[in-house]
């Protein structure tokens, strides 16, 4: 079984490497790239704590083989922020409204939250508990998190309206 | 005049961001950008990973455990198997209970999923590839999964290296899979009590297995440096003082050559305070091969590996008068503890703190016996974001009043006002002696009733019930309320210890010469924020802004000696060692002032974050000019710099308490519920942080969703495993969670310096029993005095269908 | 969880996909979206010597509605399935059907192809496909072919796709406007598979049910075409006697599991009020 050579862009950064085909791209990202935000909990792609961004895609870096990824833009919690540093809204409303406790799951859920936002930009509360429901969270009960999204995207929303 | 330069009062005491600050989370800077450190994200230079080849079966004999293949794979370097360990001793090591675990099976397997050899290769794809490949062969043996069948007469032998042992950790053993007989309280007594009550109801209330689950794992990294002698283990370790000390114990490895830490912990919940046999495992290949080792757990061996929670069949019984005044209550537990008795409780205390089974009410006769039984399931018995067995003891009392309000035909929250202890009865000691610190129940009761329009819920419970009578609902309404009483804070060393080791805790205070400071506990943070929260206790003690001091826990090389977090006890116990010490801070910072002020100590009173002169309030000095001259001034009669730490050892248990109430709506075709609303009023003493505390209540609240709706792990009677994944095991998603409705008094604790009582325990406790009496109220009218967790569809729908609702 | 090794491969058309299996023969496995696929490697229930990765063939994608003729290409996501309001306008039920589908995560690389294909019974689409009649192009060594849905499932697992083929996209006749739809489905939490769930189509004809179909999820060990169910409500007035047959139809051809989810009892039943349930609500939507 011969390795592969994979390429795609991390964070905006063009990366390289080579890997067993069965390396799960969370592995890649973790162990050979050194991007230790997204984490591992389940495994069997129900908890979403691995969640990244793949071509625009939330999706479960668990349960994606390195090669599938070959190619793609991908984007975890470290390129959520701007280049030069600034938090991104949505981590500034987590903090803020305290929409996390331990921080395992927070990686994947904001990722995933950054995601919605760019779909939906003015979300219900349903539609954030429903865009949301791929991620597992066993601190917060989610209420805060659920706050934290919708200020985030006042915020985001307002931001635009006064640059427009 | 220059506002800037005197801040008010209510400035500076705004800048500390001390006691009832919602101060945002300092952890949550790193958090939110993804460079948390947890255990998995550590990589050291040569690093090799381990992974278990665990038993298919639930009890069988281990003939023959063949490594060949898998030794000759690629990357794989050793198979650990128990006949490897046997000659360091470390085949078995003791559990918290005072039982014995064993690491990797010794001749035999007692669960699905035991740990059976430890294959260390060079990463974790060539660890798993060894694993398939270690071929080991088994016969397998009847199992005991039934509880009330392990002391059967012709019950298989489980425990074979107990053989002829008929006095175990807690007394005698009277079978074979016995492991315990535990009882407090007068059951003479309490049997007579019963005997002449005018009412009495019984029912076995069952709290099913269950895990804590948190998201992140259990795992470690062991290196062992070779050239200078020492161990360290970084590791999701809830307790990493008493993991050293057990270490050395069991490795004879001296115990300053151990250093054991904490990194960024992704949840506990319990699950992460005991010590499993991944630790021991990986520290025995670091020390062969010279190499670090990590091991980390999947979802799947966390589940099914290590620690459980609850299993706990309740026998209630209560007495009561015509008009329900509680006489008496009574319990029998059968406590299914699985293959090895690992339970987490302070030793002296094999079933926890379940003698607290009185809860909130003055009943004047009580008795509550325990049997421990081994069973051939996975080891554990953990406080699951409780303190130990306590939601147990609460769900079994929380349920029998209900029961009892049925039978008396009187009205659950009416039932429970008339029993609560009254305000003027505490300092309170229960029937079965604990000593209740404080309380004003009847106002948390009066106050969550109202809050929630109780009458009016009720008046529209009673015209669904009509709707429903009459065929033009098919959803059955269901109001649950319950009062609860944690028991929290262990604690006090006389006694509270676990294997020996006290349970006090700790802290240790600098202050640096600019005036910010660092302060170390014997405590570690898993979310709930102590980098935040202790430095504002120590803000409002010393006068120093919360954002000027680093808390810094779970290193032991560092931290003062703690018995770590969890069973609430980390503000009760750390807390007030935190306080305390601070107090220390402050008194030399007085005698400084006063040299400094040329006045005499007692001339200076405090004021938020400086000594003044007791009415000439302009001559002072704040604590950052203390603090310099601590470093810079020779005072007479005082040592330089400005140091302390305490070790706080608590004269009392805390107990927080509150009133749930919870709305939901059964349908009663399907099975499916929908919780309408929850109330839920906490009153945890003092209130550090607000914000922190609503968050807790939530995380709380959310696991006992969990827990009385769906969490159940089960084994079918051939030994397997069932619930094991996340597909089946019950975490939910914010869709299935509900809004919480969140609420306070404020009693203090009397004994505590800050009066603080903890809080992150409450919800679990106090939510599992609204939900369960929620959904049993919901069908109260049709005669239904209990029916037992988890409430999910198809109980639910078997219940409505046992009533003959679903014809 | 780590899965076994394998050799990876990744055509750019049909015609090579089609011959690497030929040529790979028992060993290979083609991966689409991978989230069945996958956690089986992982746990090592499944491991293919070779995985075969669809991903670039862009025959495959796209959605196409032609007034009632529909396709879906197999490598179309559940997310697209939602996204699209021509099939929404067309063929409203697939997208209701998507949205109980996993989590949105999942959605994204789910792919219908995968979803009908692998014979899953827990999977919800090919219940949908039953339903509509759907009919499944197979592309293999000796060309390609249509099966209907209702001739596809054979047993969990086990499909009338050969190993050499490609399941390549899905036609269905969309019912006529004005049909009512509803695809009913209970399960413990999002991301769970259904404890039953059931797909009902029907066109009314002024107050009497001129066609109705009925497709059941995960109480087989196929998904069901609950023909006699159907044909209780064709020709009826859907009124609760009616109704009552079509659940009593439903319910007699299953037979579930025992799981997590309940006894066999439980699951029947369940399907029995998915059954009344949807056909209520597609009788309300129907024109």
């Amino acid at each position: 079984m011969a390795k592969i050579h994979v390429k795609m862009t991390v964070n905006g950064r063009e990366v390289e490497g080579l890997a067993e085909p069965r390396t799960l791209l969370i592995h890649f990202l973790r162990e050979d790239l050194g991007i230790t935000g997204p984490h591992i909990g389940c495994d069997t792609s129900h908890c979403g704590a691995c969640t990244v961004d793949l071509d625009g895609k939330s999706v479960k870096s668990c349960t994606v083989f390195v090669g599938q990824a070959e190619g793609a833009d991908v984007t975890t919690i470290e390129g959520i922020a701007a280049a030069d540093g600034t938090l991104h809204p949505l981590q500034e409303a987590f903090r803020e409204h305290h929409g996390l406790q331990c921080g395992f799951c927070t990686p994947g859920m904001i990722t995933r939250a950054h995601r919605l936002l760019q779909e939906n930009p003015n979300p219900s509360d349903a539609e954030i508990r429903m865009g949301i429901s791929g991620n597992l969270c066993r601190c917060t009960g989610y209420q805060n998190i659920v706050k934290a999204i919708r200020v985030a995207a006042d915020e985001i929303n307002s931001a635009r309206e006064a640059a427009e | 005049m220059n506002e800037q330069s005197t801040p008010t009062s209510a400035e500076r005491v705004e800048k500390l961001q001390g006691l009832g600050s919602s101060r945002k989370r300092v952890e949550d800077v790193r958090f939110t950008q993804g460079k948390g450190n947890y255990v998995d994200d550590i990589k050291l230079p040569g690093m090799l990973f381990g992974d278990f080849v665990r038993s298919p079966y639930g009890h069988a004999r281990v003939k023959k455990i063949d490594a060949e293949a898998a030794l000759a794979a690629p990357g794989v370097l050793a198979v650990i198997t128990a006949e490897d360990l046997k000659p360091l001793n470390l085949h078995y090591m003791p559990t918290l209970a005072g039982d014995v675990q064993a690491v990797l099976a010794d001749e035999k397997v007692l669960f699905q999923n035991q740990e059976v050899a430890f294959v260390v290769a060079e990463d974790r794809y060539a660890a798993a590839d060894g694993v398939e490949l270690v071929e080991v062969e088994y016969e397998g043996l009847p199992v005991v999964v039934d509880a009330f069948k392990a002391m059967d007469d012709d019950a298989p032998v489980l425990r074979e290296d107990l053989e002829g042992k008929t006095e175990g950790a807690h007394g005698p053993r009277k079978h074979h899979n016995h492991i315990f007989h535990w009882e407090v309280g007068d059951q003479a007594g309490t049997e007579k009590a019963l005997e002449e009550a005018d009412v009495v109801v019984e029912e076995l209330i069952t709290y099913p297995r269950s895990h804590p689950s948190p998201i992140e794992t259990c795992g470690c990294v062991a290196s062992m440096d070779k050239v200078n002698g020492k161990l360290t283990i970084w590791g999701t370790f809830q307790a990493p003082h008493a993991v050293r000390t057990v270490a050395s114990l069991i490795t004879n490895i001296a115990e300053h050559n151990i250093r054991i830490v904490s990194p960024d912990i992704g949840g506990g919940f319990g699950n992460k305070v005991g010590v499993y046999p991944g630790y021991i495992c990986a520290a025995v290949a670091s020390i062969v091969t010279g190499q670090p080792v990590k091991w980390i757990e999947d979802k799947i061996e966390n589940l099914t590996a290590t620690a459980f929670a609850r299993d706990y069949h309740m026998t209630g019984k209560i007495g009561a008068t015509k008009d329900g005044r509680i006489t008496a209550l009574s319990c029998n537990v059968l406590a299914d503890h699985g293959a090895f008795d690992a339970c987490a409780d302070p030793t002296k205390f094999p079933a926890g703190f379940f003698s607290i089974c009185t809860g909130s009410y003055d009943i004047p006769i009580a008795y509550a016996g325990v049997d421990g039984v081994y069973t051939n399931k996975a080891p554990g018995g953990v406080a699951y974001r409780c303190s130990f067995r306590v939601t147990e003891a609460a769900y079994m009392i929380e349920r029998m009043v209900d029961v009892l309000a049925r039978k008396l035909d009187m009205d659950p929250a009416e039932l429970r006002t008339k029993n609560l202890i009254k305000k003027e009865q505490f300092p309170y000691t229960s029937a079965l002696g604990w000593e209740y610190d404080s309380g004003d129940y009847q106002t948390a009761m009066t106050k969550a009733l109202e809050t929630v329009g109780y009458t009016a819920l009720r008046e529209e419970q009673a015209a669904n019930r009509k709707a429903f009578e009459a065929g033009e609902t098919r959803s059955l309404m269901g109001i649950g309320v319950a009062f609860f009483t944690e028991i929290v804070g262990a604690g006090p060393v006389k006694n509270c210890d676990i294997l020996g080791l006290g349970m006090f805790d700790s802290c240790e205070i600098r202050i640096h010469p600019t005036g910010s400071a660092i302060a170390r506990l014997g405590t570690i943070s898993q979310g709930q924020g102590h980098a935040t929260t202790f430095a504002q206790i120590l803000a409002s003690e010393i006068g120093i802004p919360a954002e000027d001091i680093t808390i810094e826990e779970g290193d032991t090389d560092t931290a003062p000696y703690g018995l770590g977090t969890y069973g609430s006890r980390s503000t009760p116990v750390a807390g007030a060692a935190t306080a305390m010490a601070g107090r220390k801070i402050r008194a030399k910072a007085q005698m400084i002032a006063a040299y400094l002020l040329e006045v005499h100590d007692n001339d200076l009173e405090w004021d938020i974050d400086r000594f003044q002169v007791k009415g000439n309030p302009e001559r002072s000095k704040t604590m950052k000019e203390i603090a310099f001259a601590s470093y810079n001034q020779a005072i007479p009669g005082l040592e330089p710099g400005l140091e302390a730490v305490s070790y706080y050892d608590p004269p009392n248990m805390t107990y927080p308490y509150g009133a749930y109430i919870c709305v939901l709506d059964v349908d009663v075709d399907t099975g499916v519920i929908d919780v309408r609303r929850f109330y839920a009023l906490d009153d945890c003493g003092t209130r550090i942080n607000p914000m922190i505390i609503e968050g807790q209540v939530h995380g709380g609240l959310t696991e006992a969703l969990a827990i009385s709706m769906g969490q159940e792990i089960t084994y079918d009677e051939t030994g397997n495993v069932h619930g094991g994944s996340l597909l089946d095991f019950f975490l939910p998603t914010a869709v299935e969670t509900p809004v919480w409705e969140t609420d306070h008094t404020e009693t203090p604790s009397p004994h505590h310096p800050i009066g603080a009582k903890g809080v992150g325990e409450s919800p679990n406790v106090g939510g599992v029993p609204a939900f369960s009496n929620a959904v049993n109220d919901a069908f109260a009218h049709f005669g239904l005095t209990h029916t037992g967790m988890p409430h999910d569809h198809w109980r639910v729908w078997k219940t409505a269908q046992g009533l003959g609702l679903t014809g | 969880m780590i899965p076994g090794a394998f050799d990876y491969h990744r055509p750019k058309t049909v015609d090579e996909a089609v011959g690497l299996l030929s040529s790979l023969g028992d060993d290979a496995t083609v991966v689409a979206g991978g989230h069945s696929l996958i956690p089986m490697m992982k746990l090592r229930m499944a491991v293919p010597e070779h995985l075969v990765d669809l991903q670039d063939l862009d025959d495959l994608k796209g959605i196409s509605v032609s007034g009632t003729a529909v396709t879906l290409g197999a490598m179309v996501t559940q997310n697209e399935l939602i996204a699209s309001n021509a099939l929404a306008q067309a063929c409203p039920i697939i997208r209701e059907t998507a949205l109980q589908i996993a989590d949105p995560q999942i959605r994204y690389v789910g792919t219908v192809g995968g979803n009908v294909a692998n014979g899953d019974p827990g999977n919800d689409m090919p219940g949908l496909m039953l339903a509509l009649d759907a009919a499944y192009e197979l592309v293999g060594p000796d060309g390609t072919r249509e099966v209907r849905a209702r001739d596809f499932y054979d047993a969990a697992f086990f499909t009338a796709r050969s190993d050499g083929e490609i399941l390549t996209a899905i036609k269905i006749s969309a019912p006529p406007a004005g049909h009512g739809w509803s695809y009913m489905k209970q399960k413990r939490k999002i991301g769970d598979y259904a404890t039953a769930a059931a797909a009902v189509v029907l066109t009314m004809d002024g107050a009497t049910c001129a066609i109705a179909s009925i497709g059941l999820t995960n109480v087989a060990d196929t998904a069901l075409f609950a023909e006699a169910a159907s044909a209780a409500l064709t020709g009826s007035d859907l009124g609760d006697a009616a109704i009552a047959e079509a659940v009593a139809a439903a319910k007699a051809i299953t037979n579930p599991a025992q799981d997590g989810r309940g006894p066999a009892e439980f699951r029947t039943h369940v399907c029995g009020m998915m059954v009344q349930r949807a056909v209520a609500r597609a009788a309300e939507r129907a024109a």
